[in-house]
């Protein structure tokens, strides 16, 4: 137990501790990605822009062996595997010969976090450009060697070969601190016509552990004399802890030691279920005072409407010459929902010798070692986060602060690895929800039918409230030198965050988009998979089709009336030919289409959503019959990859769409299991869902992570109003309001 | 899919029915027996029913239950061709869309009505009483009429019945006649002056269309209700459905404010969670209005009365009980406190509130009933979740318990959680309740015992 | 100390007999594959075989184990020697984060082996205890189908040894 011990599956790429030798880090930037990025000076592209040095991308040992290096985290969405095609590709290696290490701050990037469907675009296109630089210096270098013009040589599975025939490994190539530079602004990258590797659907490197039993998340950690830990959390947000005798608790099997520090109170015992007992006892033992503070959970339109809000105006366009005949307003508002993960949070913590390193599954080690730092004041140097995978989060769920719980309990037991696992009912009550939203819409129609001005206001907490400090943290929170939690703050467009996709992506001649920033936040919040996109999607594109009704215009065609982008265009074209939309089809009885489109944030990838919905017109369960998506993530690194993301994001944004809310009365959450907060199960499961890419070869890669959310939304929500003839507006489209509506 | 066989056996039954109807005469059954048709008409179109008279009906619609019985999970709402197991054999419910050819398209009101009120469908041919036009002649013309508005202004969908299996002599319709002849009390409903009006609607409801007797009363040799005890508890697809008259085996008598909460939310903190086939009541009851409800428990107020002073004392005791710390009570049977303390108490004593937290058992009429079999049914099946609504969910054991170790289990919470004495022959209740349990898993998409959830039934 | 036979081996285990099965096997026996979800029986995340049927092993002790045969995800095949429905699910690449995948499987195991030729129904029907949030069900359900046909055209011995 002497020694920081990595965990197996990592010891095979911690094993060669040559790897990390000249590894430079720049830590200056990287924390926000919000930042706006325009640069007057030509900068090197993605995340090279902030961490330049080429070594800190890609390392290729003396014995050819190659690594590229991500700061991203894999969330189950297939980076790795989609990083590992990129780098073979530029590289010229096979993709087996690579190997891919992710998130630690002791060897990676600092990336900032794995958030917004940022990755592939940011961290794959430094690893891509690192790659192709790195090639080209191998291949100058044996130019140098064979005093032959570099033009002369190709490179081919991981060696450079010259027209005579004679060979270098990368290996040999490779000197001390060759790679130790900093990365041009533009580097010669591969032909797409010669891709090999990228855009082939590559089956994803983590998938045989997880199907066989293999350690593949941080759950599965098993460190030699490793504890278990268990958080007992107040009942409520605010709860204070009155009294706490933990005599007895003490004294029950394995118990090793009760940790209180103010409101923090947890419990660690030698085995998992004698923690979990005693967490029971020092549950029932602790009396706390509660505060009734939370709003009205079935009001929430004119709860978050009467929060005071910082307002701003983020698109102002006019056109006095057009102005509208029929003028139509709605709002739409969207409840509090759960990231649920279905393994609640878990992190191990090991402190020796005054270094801290934890294993987490959270989105970012860097800004989750600052926060930890800070909460235990201790120069941020002698933390150390490993990412390793845990259960999908969709965002910002209980991950750092399993993280922070797992240190501040390790500090008190110096020497041992704990680990600490939320209970369902924690990770429920506990996580930062995806905050409720309102929007209220009203646009006009000219004489032609086609929209003459549009207003869009949306009132919104902020999407992130990810650990800038300690203070985002519940056990920083909790302890007795209590962290404020940091004042939230709006996130900038264009990513925005309440804001994203506020702006409409259709040209219209007037419109007027106000974003109603509250800082007030009754419910933790942080974000949840395409943050306020997810709202502001479902209310424009279910606006676009009520608007189409009034003008008597087909959906599909309704809005390519008003999209000029191309590729947008295309996107919307092909998903509805994909799922043979005919203008002013009717569906059979009790069945609806809908179309939802969006291009995420206006700025990464497309998507449309085709859907087919089935309304029992007497108990009014909604039933998703058929999908059929069309996306455009520009060059597509791994097809079938994207496929399963965007098939995910249909499937789970249905489920927010159709059943999600969470709940509360005035003190607690009471949405805290699979009971209280039903999602999806098989018997919803659609039959078909389709998805097409267009594949567009040596474009820039767009974030796709996200982007169905919003669009698989209105696409359902206009096929419930398409089947009914009913609109709902009010988030989630529960069978009841379905009934309601129908009877009504 | 079937809802399972009946326990009295066949032979018995036959031979009862045959000596019966000897009893009443043949030749006055068929003088009874023969009814003419009524002329088709042809279906008229939705737009001709007026909507609040349409409307009314769904409500009536959902206090006779009529979905539960003419729908087939999967299939088409009221569709028919859901299999009805009886003592006699197996009938298949009709399909009551306003399909032309197979449904009620070419029925008129009037044919509709004498369906209601004599069991006779528009041919002139008896219909099964497991159709329960026993209860439904006293419903009002009224009623009928927004009744058949509602259906007629359903989907149609062309499903033709099934072949009934019954076998000779029970396949002769003219047997149905002889068996009105001895069961069937036509005539609406009389009100009683005496009592309120409320009173009055409840007693209309419950013993029409509500047809709460259908399962609560027990039935005689011939399949009827027994008059003489009525609401005294019966059985249903292989559950029991208790008694609800005074007999009551709940340990905290019912009240009306209980009875009207379980009614309505489908759960009551002092009673537990409905499951079973009244889940399924209970759910369609929830789009029924308030003051319905109100009536109905007026009604069901003055069947169960008022506790004794014992019952009222021992219910008091009982919710002391729960309310204080368990009780550490000496049984026998080690294995069954074993299994109870490892694998129930942490949800069922953890005191978390109703409906998602475990009722504790010390309420649970199931512990203190005349036999385990719904007990076994809970316990093997669990509690299934509802498709995308809050909803109490309990793991099924019937994987991982045998059924010895289920008796054992049942065993001990009856001793534990009741002051009746034991019940016998648990293990092979278990082991029954697993059989049918089993068929009827293999048979349909969802388990029959889950709480049954109408709005599955749309699935493909 | 209790005898519990897992994946064909008999291991002392020295827990109280109250112990859930999943603590048991995560803990003494150091098995991956049953995952904690809720602990509660309603997601399925860890769920295993007991005598050929699926088992939630969160909500069941260990006292219900004697003389009884687990099988967890492990004892169907490896990585080297991945029995059907891993193979399938590898095939098929079902899964994203892959957390509530094990307990997926097992389901789909136990109805397998009761019932190998499977409508599409029939496994949504037997799959619906288990939760997955990221939404592979698609996938899911395809390697199902694509297990039941891998059991179907295997080698006969093949299946016997991996497949319990
Ligand atoms: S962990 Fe066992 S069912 Fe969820
Ligand atoms: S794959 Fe992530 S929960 Fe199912």
């Amino acid at each position: 137990m002497n020694g920081p011990v990595v965990l197996d599956r990592r010891r095979v790429l911690a094993g060669s501790g040559a790897l990390i030798v000249s590894f430079t880090l720049s830590d200056a930037f990287g924390q926000d990605q919000n930042a706006p990025s325009a640069t007057p000076a030509p900068k090197p592209p993605g995340s090279l822009a902030t961490t330049p040095f080429l070594d800190s991308w890609i390392r290729v040992d003396a014995d050819g062996g190659v690594t590229a290096f991500t700061g991203k985290a894999e969330l189950g969405q297939g980076f790795k595997t989609a990083f590992q095609q990129i780098a073979a590709e530029e590289l010229d290696i096979s993709f087996q010969s690579l190997k891919v290490v992710t998130a630690d701050t002791a060897r990676t990037a600092n990336e900032g976090f794995t958030a917004g469907s940022n990755s592939v675009h940011l961290s794959g296109t430094a690893i891509q450009n690192a790659a192709a630089q790195v090639r080209a210096l191998l291949v100058a270098e044996a130019a140098r060697r064979l005093d032959l013009p570099a033009e002369n040589l190709r490179t081919e599975n991981g060696a450079v070969i010259a027209p005579d025939g004679r060979r270098f490994g990368y290996g040999d190539l490779v000197a001390s601190d060759m790679l130790h530079v900093q990365a041009q602004p533009t580097s010669k990258l591969k032909d797409p016509a010669t891709f090999k590797v990228m855009g082939q659907p590559v089956a994803r490197v983590d998938i045989p552990a997880k199907v066989t039993g293999g350690a593949a998340y941080v759950q599965d950690m098993r460190l030699p004399g490793m504890v278990h830990a268990r958080v007992v959390r107040p009942p409520s947000y605010g709860a204070q802890l009155t009294e706490c005798d933990v005599s007895a608790v003490e004294k029950l099997p394995g118990v090793v030691k009760v940790v209180r520090d103010g409101n923090f109170l947890a419990v660690v015992a030698k085995k998992e279920f004698q923690t979990i007992k005693a967490m029971a006892a020092l549950s029932a033992a602790a009396k706390w005072k509660e505060m009734p503070r939370l709003p009205n959970q079935h009001d929430l339109g004119r709860v978050l409407t009467s929060l005071p809000s910082q307002d701003k105006t983020i698109l102002q366009q006019s056109d006095p010459s057009v102005t509208g005949q029929k003028t139509l307003d709605a709002s739409y508002t969207r409840p509090y929902q759960a990231h649920g993960s279905i393994g609640p949070s878990c992190a191990v913590a090991q402190s020796i010798d005054g270094v801290m390193t934890v294993w987490t599954h959270t989105q970012g080690v860097y800004p989750d070692r600052q926060a930890i730092a800070e909460m235990l004041g201790m120069p941020p140097a002698n933390v150390r986060c490993i990412h390793v995978e845990g259960s999908g989060c969709y965002g910002h769920n209980g991950a750092d602060d399993a993280a922070a719980d797992a240190a501040l309990i390790a500090r008190e037991l110096p020497g041992v690895p704990i680990r600490v696992q939320w209970m369902r009912e924690q990770e429920h009550a506990w996580e930062p929800f995806g905050p409720a939203m309102v929007t209220r819409l009203k646009a006009s129609l000219d004489g032609n039918g086609a929209i003459a001005d549009w207003n869009f206001e949306v009132w919104s907490n902020t999407h992130s409230m990810r650990p800038g400090g300690a203070g985002a943290m519940l056990a920083a929170q909790h302890m007795s030198k209590a962290f404020a939690a940091p004042a939230p703050k709006p996130l900038p467009l264009p990513e925005g965050g309440g804001d994203r996709n506020a702006i409409p992506i259709y040209k219209f001649p007037n419109a007027h988009v106000v974003h109603h920033f509250i800082p007030a936040m009754p419910v933790r919040i942080s974000a949840l998979r395409s943050l306020g996109a997810y709202h502001n999607v479902f209310s424009t594109e279910s606006f676009m089709d009520e608007l189409a009704k009034v003008a008597g215009a087909d959906p599909v065609e309704f809005r390519l009336r008003h999209l000029d982008d191309p590729r947008g265009r295309e996107v919307i074209q092909k998903a509805a030919q994909g799922f043979g939309w005919q203008k002013g089809q009717k569906a059979p009885r009790n069945r609806g289409y809908g179309f939802g489109f969006a291009r995420y944030k206006n700025l990464a990838a497309y998507c449309a959503v085709a859907s087919e919905v089935e309304v029992n017109g007497e108990t009014g369960q909604p039933r998703l019959v058929r999908a059929v998506a069309a996306v455009d993530s520009g060059q597509v690194v791994n097809p079938d990859g994207l496929i399963n993301q965007i098939e995910g994001a249909i499937l789970q944004s249905m489920s927010w769409t159709l059943y999600e809310a969470v709940t509360f009365d005035d003190t607690r959450i009471t949405s805290i299991d699979w009971q209280t907060y039903p999602i999806l199960r098989f018997n919803s499961v659609p039959d078909i869902i389709d998805v097409h890419i267009l594949n567009r070869p040596g474009q820039p890669f767009l974030g796709s992570g996200e982007t169905g959310q919003g669009p698989a939304a209105a696409s359902i929500a206009n096929a419930i109003a398409n089947a009914t003839g009913k609109r709902l507006r009010d988030l989630p489209l529960t069978r009841k309001k379905i009934k309601d509506a129908i009877d009504a | 899919m079937p809802r399972t066989a009946g326990r009295m056996t066949r032979a018995r039954v036959f031979g009862s029915v045959l000596a019966a109807l000897a009893g009443v005469g043949v030749a006055a059954v068929f003088a009874i027996s023969w009814r003419p048709a009524i002329p088709a008409i042809d279906p008229p179109a939705p737009q001709t029913f007026d909507a609040t008279l349409m409307k009314r009906g769904r409500v009536l619609a959902a206090i006779g239950n009529c979905a539960s019985c003419h729908t087939v999970r999967g299939a088409p709402d009221y569709a028919g061709g859901l299999p009805v197991a009886t003592p006699f054999g197996t009938i298949y419910s009709t399909n009551i869309t306003p399909d032309a050819e197979s449904g009620l398209g070419r029925w008129s009101e009037i044919a509709f009505r004498r369906a209601m009120r004599a069991g006779v469908d528009r041919a002139g041919q008896h219909l099964y009483p497991t159709f329960p036009y026993d209860h439904f002649t006293n419903v009002t013309d009224e009623d009928d009429r927004a009744l058949y508005a509602y259906l007629m202004t359903r989907q149609p969908v062309h499903a033709m019945a099934r072949e009934n299996q019954l076998s000779f002599p029970l396949d002769q319709r003219f047997v149905i006649a002889g068996w009105k002849l001895l069961f069937l009390r036509p005539g609406t409903y009389q009100p009683d002056t005496a009592r309120s009006e409320e009173w009055n609607r409840g007693a209309y409801l419950v013993e029409g269309l509500a047809h709460c007797g259908a399962c609560h009363t027990p039935r005689n040799a011939l399949g009827a209700e027994r008059a003489t005890a009525q609401f005294a508890g019966g059985d249903v697809d292989n559950w029991h459905a208790y008694a609800i008259n005074a007999q009551s085996p709940a340990p905290v008598p019912w009240t009306a404010d209980a009875l009207f909460g379980y009614l309505r939310e489908g759960w009551h903190p002092e009673h537990g969670v409905a499951r079973g086939p009244m889940a399924e009541v209970v759910r369609n009851l929830s789009s029924v209005p308030d003051t319905d409800i109100r009536a109905i428990v007026a009604y069901m107020a003055s069947v169960f009365g008022a506790p004794t002073p014992d019952r009222k004392r021992r219910g008091e005791e009982v919710l002391g009980q729960v309310n204080s710390t368990p009780a550490q009570v000496e049984s026998s049977d080690a294995a069954g406190a074993a299994i109870y303390a490892a694998a129930c108490a942490t949800c069922h004593e953890a005191k978390r509130p109703l409906p998602y937290g475990g009722v504790n058992l010390a309420l649970s009429t199931a512990m203190s009933g005349p036999d385990a079999r719904n007990a076994a049914n809970v316990v093997l099946a669990g509690l299934r979740a509802l498709e995308g609504e809050p909803s109490p969910i309990m793991p099924g054991f019937a994987s991982s318990m045998n059924d010895a170790q289920i008796a054992a289990l049942l065993n001990y919470l009856r001793s534990r959680f009741s002051n009746q004495p034991t019940w016998t022959g648990v293990e092979k209740i278990v082991e029954e309740a697993r059989r049918t349990q089993t068929v009827a898993l293999q048979n349909s998409r969802r388990p029959d015992h889950a709480p049954a959830d109408s709005s599955q039934r749309d699935k493909p | 100390m209790m005898t519990l036979k897992v994946n064909g081996r008999d291991h002392q285990i020295d827990a109280d007999p109250d112990t859930p099965l999943l603590y048991v096997l995560r803990d003494d026996l150091e098995l991956n594959a049953a995952k904690f979800g809720c602990g509660l029986g309603q997601c399925g995340a860890c769920a295993v075989i007991v005598d050929g049927k699926a088992v939630l092993s969160c909500v069941t002790p260990l006292l219900l184990f004697q003389d009884k045969e687990v099988t967890t995800l492990e004892g169907l095949g490896s990585i080297e020697t991945p029995a059907p429905i891993q193979r399938a699910f590898m095939e098929e690449q079902a899964a994203q984060c892959g957390y509530c995948i094990a307990g997926m499987m097992m389901q789909a195991q136990a109805l397998l082996q009761r019932n190998p030729k499977p409508t599409d129904e029939e496994i949504r029907a037997a799959m619906e205890p288990n939760l997955c949030r990221c939404g592979t069900h698609m996938r899911i359900l395809r390697a199902v189908h694509r297990a039941a046909h891998l059991m179907q055209t295997a080698d006969a011995s093949t299946v016997q040894r991996s497949g319990r």
